[in-house]
Parts: C-alpha cells; sequence; structure tokens
C-alpha cells in the first residue's frame, strides 16, 4: 500500500511538472518547445514537385535529388521566407516506377502563384551530344545526354565577344564548372572531337558548335541569338541554381491564416469540451473510479502534448483529430478494467482484490486491442500521403500513452487508495451505473 | 442470451443495413474528392456577404477551365472545383469569382491527377494491408484457442466484419454527400482506417473473454455448449463496448460541433463507423462464429 501512495505521489508530481511544462513552453514566445504548426494550421503554402529523371541515369538520381533540394533551398531563402521546409521524397513500391519529389513549404506565404512563378524560373541547363541515329531507313539526328548539367555549375558570367558579322558586339554568357563538372566537360570534349555538343536551356537548345579539341579548365561559353537584356537575366537566374533536372508542378496548396487560426481554435475548444464531457460521463457511471480514470486522462493528456512538443511533431488538424480519438482509446482501457473490476466485487472478492484481478484479467484484451492499433497506425503511417501521416502518427503516440496511462497511472492510482478490506462506502464508490454492486448478482441472463 | 437465440433476426437486420448501405454506394455514388481524381479547389470568403451561388456560378463561366462547381462554404465563403489549374487561371477564376467584391482566398489546393491516382493505389493498399496485418495477429493472439473453431476462424470473422463495418459508413457517406455535396477526401479514408483499428478492438474485447471462457472450461472440465459459453462473453461485454463507444462517440459530437471546418465530415464518417460497429460487433462478430463452429463439427 506505502509503495503504491508513494509512486501515486510520485506519478502525480510528474504529470504536474509535464503540465507546467506544456503550459511555461506556450506561454513563452521564445521558446523552442513551442507547438509546431503545420500549414493547414498556421496558414502557408506547399508545393509538390516531380522531378523528372527520365534522362538521369539510376545511380545518380539521388544525387540529383538532393543537388536539386539545395537549389530550390538556395531560391526559396531568396524569396525570403521564414523557416521554410523543402523536403525530397522517393515514391515507389505501389506505383511500379520510382517518383522523385520534391516538397516546398513555405510558411506564412499565402500568395501561392507568387510563389509559384518565384520558385519556377529557374532554369535547367544540359548539354547533350548530337549523334547520328538510324531508324528504319531514315537517318536522324539525336540528343545523347552526356550527364553534364546545371548541377556541376559553380558560376555563369556575361561577356561580350564579337559576332559573326564584323563590328557587332554578340553578348554571350561563360559557364565556369565545379571541379568534377571541369573533370567531366574535359571527358566529354576529348572523346567526341567533331561532334557538335548541344546546350539546352529550359530542353531548348541554344546553340551547337562543333568540338574543336578538348577543352580542360572548366569553362564553356553559350553564344546564341540572344540580346544582351535576355543573356543578363539568364545569367542572373543561372547563378541563383540552374536545375540538374527538369521539374514539374504536382501539387499545390495553400492555406490562408484565417482559415488556420480558426481551426486551431476550434480544435482546442472541440478538444475541452470533449475531456470534460467524456471526465463527467466517466465520473457519473464510475464513481472513485471515474474520478481517478478523469486524473489518469489529464496526465494522459499532459504527457501526449509534452511529446508532441519535444519530439517535436507538426500538429495538422488531422493530427488533433487523431489526439481526440486516442483520448477515447485511453478511455476504453479504464472502461474494461472497471467493468471487471465491478465483476469481481460482484463476485464477493474484497476490493483490493478485486482490483488486482480485474487489472491482470482485463490486461489480454487490452494488449491485443491495443497492438492491433498500433499495427494499423504504423501501416498507416507507412503508406500514408502527408495528411495521414499526420493522423498516423499522433494516433499511434496516443496508443502507446494510453498503454502507460491505463497500466501504470489507473492502477496506482486505485491501488493506493482502495483500503484492503472495506465494506459499504467502498462497495458503493467501486460499483457503477444505477444498480448497488454490494451483493452478489447473477450475472444477467438476458438484457 | 438474447441475441445469441435471436442471432437469426440479427443477421436479417444486418442484411437490410448493409442492402441499404451498398443501395446508397450504388444510386448515389461515393463522389470522389480532387486527392483522387486530380484537380483544384478553393476556398473564398466574402466578408461582406455572400452573393448568389448561381451569380458566381455565371462568373466562373468567365474562365475557360471546363466544368466549374461552386457551393457554399460556412457563413459568408464558397468552395470552388475545377480540373487542375495552371497557376495562370487559378489567378484569373479568383479575379472572376470577386467581381466587385472583397474577397479573401481562405485556401486553395490543387492536384495533379497522376498524383491523384497514385494516392488511390496507396489508400487501397493501406486498407489491404491493415486488414491481412490484423487477420494474421488474431490467428497468432488465438492460436492456443482451437476449439470448436480454428484461431484463423477468428481472424476469417474479423475480416467478414470489417468488411461490413466499413460499407456502413460508406454508404452513409454517399447519401450525406449526395444532399450536402461533401466529397470523398483523404480524411474519409483516415477515417475508415481509424474505425478499422477501433472495431477489431471492440471485437477483441468479445473474443478474449470468449477466449477466457474456453480455456477455463477445458481446465476446469467444465462442459457448456458453445452457443452458451459465447452468449456469456456477449452479456459480460455488452456494458464496456456500449460504454466504449458512448466515450468515443462523445468525443467524437464535440469535435463535430466545436471543431473545424475540415474535421467535421471526418468526425460524422467516425461517429456512423462507432455506433454501426458497436452494433455490429455485439450482434454479430461472436454469433457468426456459431455457424462457423457447426461447419467445422461436421
Amino acid at each position: 500500500m506505502t509503495r503504491f501512495r508513494v509512486s501515486a505521489v510520485f506519478t502525480l508530481l510528474i504529470g504536474f511538472l509535464l503540465a507546467y511544462f506544456v503550459w511555461s513552453t506556450q506561454a513563452d514566445p521564445t521558446s523552442p518547445y513551442r507547438f509546431k504548426l503545420g500549414l493547414d494550421l498556421a496558414g502557408g503554402t506547399e508545393l509538390v514537385y516531380k522531378a523528372d529523371m527520365s534522362q538521369t541515369a539510376d545511380g545518380e538520381r539521388s544525387g540529383a535529388l538532393s543537388a536539386l533540394q539545395g537549389i530550390i533551398e538556395r531560391r526559396v531563402n531568396l524569396f525570403g521566407v521564414a523557416e521554410p521546409l523543402v523536403q525530397t521524397e522517393q515514391a515507389s513500391a505501389l506505383s511500379g516506377t520510382t517518383e522523385d519529389r520534391l516538397i516546398v513549404d513555405l510558411p506564412g506565404v499565402t500568395d501561392i502563384n507568387a510563389a509559384i512563378a518565384a520558385l519556377g524560373e529557374t532554369p535547367t541547363l544540359e548539354f547533350k551530344l548530337i549523334t547520328n541515329v538510324t531508324v528504319d531507313t531514315t537517318t536522324q539526328e539525336a540528343y545523347v545526354p552526356t550527364g553534364l548539367t546545371g548541377r556541376f555549375l559553380s558560376k555563369a558570367t556575361l561577356g561580350f565577344g564579337s559576332g559573326a558579322t564584323a563590328g557587332l558586339i554578340a553578348p554571350e554568357i561563360i559557364l565556369n564548372f565545379n571541379s568534377d563538372g571541369a573533370k567531366l566537360f574535359e571527358k566529354i570534349t576529348s572523346e567526341n572531337v567533331g561532334k557538335q555538343l548541344a546546350i539546352f536551356l529550359d530542353n531548348q537548345p541554344i546553340s551547337s558548335p562543333v568540338i574543336q579539341e578538348a577543352i580542360p579548365g572548366g569553362q564553356a561559353t553559350i553564344t546564341g541569338q540572344f540580346t544582351a537584356t535576355e543573356a543578363r537575366d539568364l545569367v542572373r537566374n543561372l547563378n541563383f541554381g540552374a536545375l540538374p533536372v527538369p521539374i514539374v508542378l504536382q501539387s499545390s496548396s495553400a492555406v490562408g491564416p484565417t482559415l488556420g487560426s480558426a481551426a486551431i481554435s476550434a480544435g482546442v475548444v472541440a478538444g475541452i469540451v470533449g475531456f470534460v464531457i467524456v471526465s463527467i460521463f466517466m465520473i457519473a457511471w464510475y464513481r472513485l473510479p471515474g474520478v481517478i480514470a478523469a486524473l489518469a486522462l489529464a496526465e494522459y493528456l499532459a504527457f501526449m502534448l509534452a511529446v508532441i512538443k519535444v519530439i517535436p511533431v507538426t500538429l495538422t488538424a488531422s493530427g488533433i483529430a487523431g489526439l481526440i480519438i486516442s483520448v477515447g482509446i485511453a478511455v476504453d482501457a479504464n472502461v474494461l478494467i472497471f467493468e471487471r473490476t465491478k465483476e469481481e466485487l460482484r463476485g464477493g472478492k474484497t476490493p483490493r482484490e478485486a482490483v488486482h484481478i480485474g487489472f491482470s484479467r482485463a490486461w489480454p484484451a487490452i494488449r491485443d486491442g491495443h497492438l492491433t492499433m498500433i499495427i494499423s497506425g504504423v501501416i498507416l503511417f507507412w503508406l500514408g500521403t502527408s495528411i495521414v501521416q499526420g493522423f498516423a502518427l499522433v494516433f499511434v503516440l496516443g496508443v502507446l500513452a494510453s498503454f502507460i496511462s491505463a497500466v501504470a497511472l489507473s492502477r496506482v492510482f486505485l491501488l493506493a487508495i482502495v483500503p484492503e478490506e472495506g465494506r459499504g462506502a467502498w462497495h458503493f464508490l467501486l460499483g457503477s451505473g444505477f444498480r448497488q454492486a454490494s451483493s452478489y448478482q447473477p450475472p444477467a441472463s438476458s438484457i | 442470451m438474447y441475441i445469441i437465440q435471436h442471432r437469426k433476426f440479427f443477421f436479417w437486420l444486418t442484411g437490410l443495413i448493409l442492402a441499404a448501405a451498398i443501395g446508397a454506394i450504388l444510386v448515389f455514388g461515393l463522389p470522389l474528392g480532387i486527392d483522387f481524381t486530380g484537380g483544384s479547389l478553393m476556398q473564398v470568403e466574402y466578408p461582406n456577404g455572400r452573393p448568389a451561388l448561381a451569380d458566381i456560378q455565371k462568373q466562373t463561366e468567365l474562365v475557360p477551365v471546363g466544368a466549374v462547381s461552386v457551393r457554399a462554404f460556412g457563413e459568408n465563403a464558397i468552395s470552388i472545383r475545377t480540373r487542375t489549374m495552371n497557376p495562370a487561371e487559378h489567378e484569373a477564376m479568383l479575379i472572376a469569382v470577386s467581381g466587385n467584391e472583397n474577397t479573401i482566398e481562405l485556401a486553395y489546393t490543387s492536384v495533379g491527377p497522376a498524383l491523384g491516382s497514385q494516392f488511390t493505389n496507396k489508400a487501397l493498399w493501406a486498407i489491404f494491408a491493415v486488414i491481412l496485418v490484423i487477420v494474421l495477429y488474431i490467428a497468432f493472439a488465438f492460436r492456443k484457442v482451437s476449439r470448436p473453431v480454428p484461431s484463423w476462424g477468428y481472424g476469417l470473422t474479423v475480416v467478414a466484419m470489417l468488411a461490413i463495418d466499413l460499407i456502413v459508413p460508406a454508404g452513409f457517406y454517399a447519401g450525406y454527400a449526395h444532399y450536402t455535396g461533401a466529397e470523398v477526401d483523404s480524411l474519409f479514408i483516415v477515417a475508415l482506417l481509424a474505425l478499422l483499428g477501433y472495431c477489431v478492438n471492440d471485437v477483441i474485447v468479445i473474443f478474449d473473454r470468449i477466449r477466457e471462457h474456453l480455456n477455463k472450461n477445458e481446465k476446469e472440465g467444465i462442459r457448456e455448449s458453445f452457443e452458451d459459453t459465447i452468449g456469456k462473453s456477449i452479456s459480460e461485454t455488452m456494458t464496456r463496448s456500449i460504454n466504449t463507444a458512448l466515450t468515443v462517440a462523445l468525443a467524437l459530437l464535440a469535435l463535430i460541433y466545436f471543431g473545424a471546418e475540415a474535421t467535421r465530415n471526418f468526425a460524422l464518417v467516425m461517429l456512423v463507423g462507432v455506433v454501426a460497429g458497436t452494433f455490429s460487433s455485439i450482434t454479430r462478430s461472436a454469433p457468426l462464429l456459431i455457424p462457423l463452429a457447426n461447419w467445422f463439427k461436421k
């Protein structure tokens, strides 16, 4: 008994500390442990791009993807967003072909078209060899990718060379490669002397000079049919980052700040109301154990919120829904235990014995039920898209916490106050519903 | 005992509800949202009051994007669904529906058609995978119970149940969507998957009681008909089943009345599923084991 009392006081203390942590970190606007809100709650824009890897060798895909990520990150930073998030995702397995995606989250940005325009201006730069391919009887020119792309570019500068016609000055773009790019460029030029090397900007061939000799040093010059202004813009965009592979906008979404803040306050109100109604129901029906369940539930919530803050889990509307449902699941574990305890009490056991047996009898059902829910949650997380994952993560955490809450909290609290021998009042307090549980009743033969 | 004695009645009742649900799905259909089909969805608020929907509809026709559906969204806002729009079309649409009014774009979502079909695939796989794993887990958890129904029989019964547990809320949603213009979005799939977890838990509690009684009877040499064991198990777990459903339903009602617009349909589907699921696990899960047991006796 003393052992359980000490544990009960100890767990209560932890509960208070957790609640204080949740409250104080939220009150302090500079705390690193404030709730991280998803775009649907905080407002913002999410853009999902598909990286077109059809021209990229399998071994280079992940390299190209991370290069792409770095460049888009630079572009996003130029756009001036606080805490942007650029993620890559490789979707596969289910659709048969792998697909590389780039997910760009821009919190606070609500002008979706401006965001798309700012990111979309980034040009792609590719070098392709022109070879003659004979299909059936006709010979066609074909472009063969060389693997040299904008990814290897270190800098682009504007220059003016003398044009074909004497006296005219033609703008030209001077490309400087990084060391890997320089080696690749030298290799390509040395192996293909006499062939044409086409330079593609945004999938358009700009110029296709003939390779005269191997070019060491990593510098190439593009002379095309552009005006000085066009050339200047191209240089600027290339310096912001030429993309190693083309990207296509697949989906986009933006949530304005009003809808988001309405969703937050609605979620908080729903959570509080839900908690209060469930507590009232539990106390009215289960009396003393109901009070303990409400207490355990409050501690369960403090624990969940603290975990969400510390990990941190980004809260979305679906995540809040997951949290509220997990509260229902946590109650179920308590209901199972209390019903079992009550049965044992009816069977003539002393209150303390009844609590002990009630817990051990309820255990297999709690274990199997929680495990199947955790398994479904994990599968959801594994297969899901971001909105499904937001739900699944909170749901799995909630079910895990419910395990702990039922077994550790409710049990310890009950055993800390239920006496060894108790009659009358204790039977009433541990009873439930509108019937007296003080005397043995045969199990209901019908309802 | 009541339920066991009248199990024929409950089977028929279930059949009737199931027929109604399937009928609703067939007649009304489940309107797939842009998460599945691809397309654009925008919510626009008119702070000074919403013009007539027909007028807004007319305005949208200025932008050549094919069929446009305009619906009310909350008090002062509308929800517009089109095929996937490009940024220029999106901007044009916003200007078109604004007209002379002040507007605020609350939210805009655009999903490419390719991404949409991938999501459908993923959702189907997720449901299939969850069901498969649940059967395997139950077959494992009940491995020591083999008479009169082998442990995988419990798994199969659960699957039969789950199929029905998903069809009933889906049928409800088909009817609901028909009258309110709601669509099947990814949260609907989340709701179905969460229901899978909830209903399995519900059935497991009853099966756990059967497992306990069968083990006890065997140990103590008590002879009892399988029907009596099941009837006893259902009666004993009934209060728990109803109370749990009640608490979850209370939490969901709070979510429906006070929660965000975005999760309202989700909570509604969950609520119907929880009520239907509890009813079906009480009246059908265990009673279904009886014909199965008779079949194995032969």
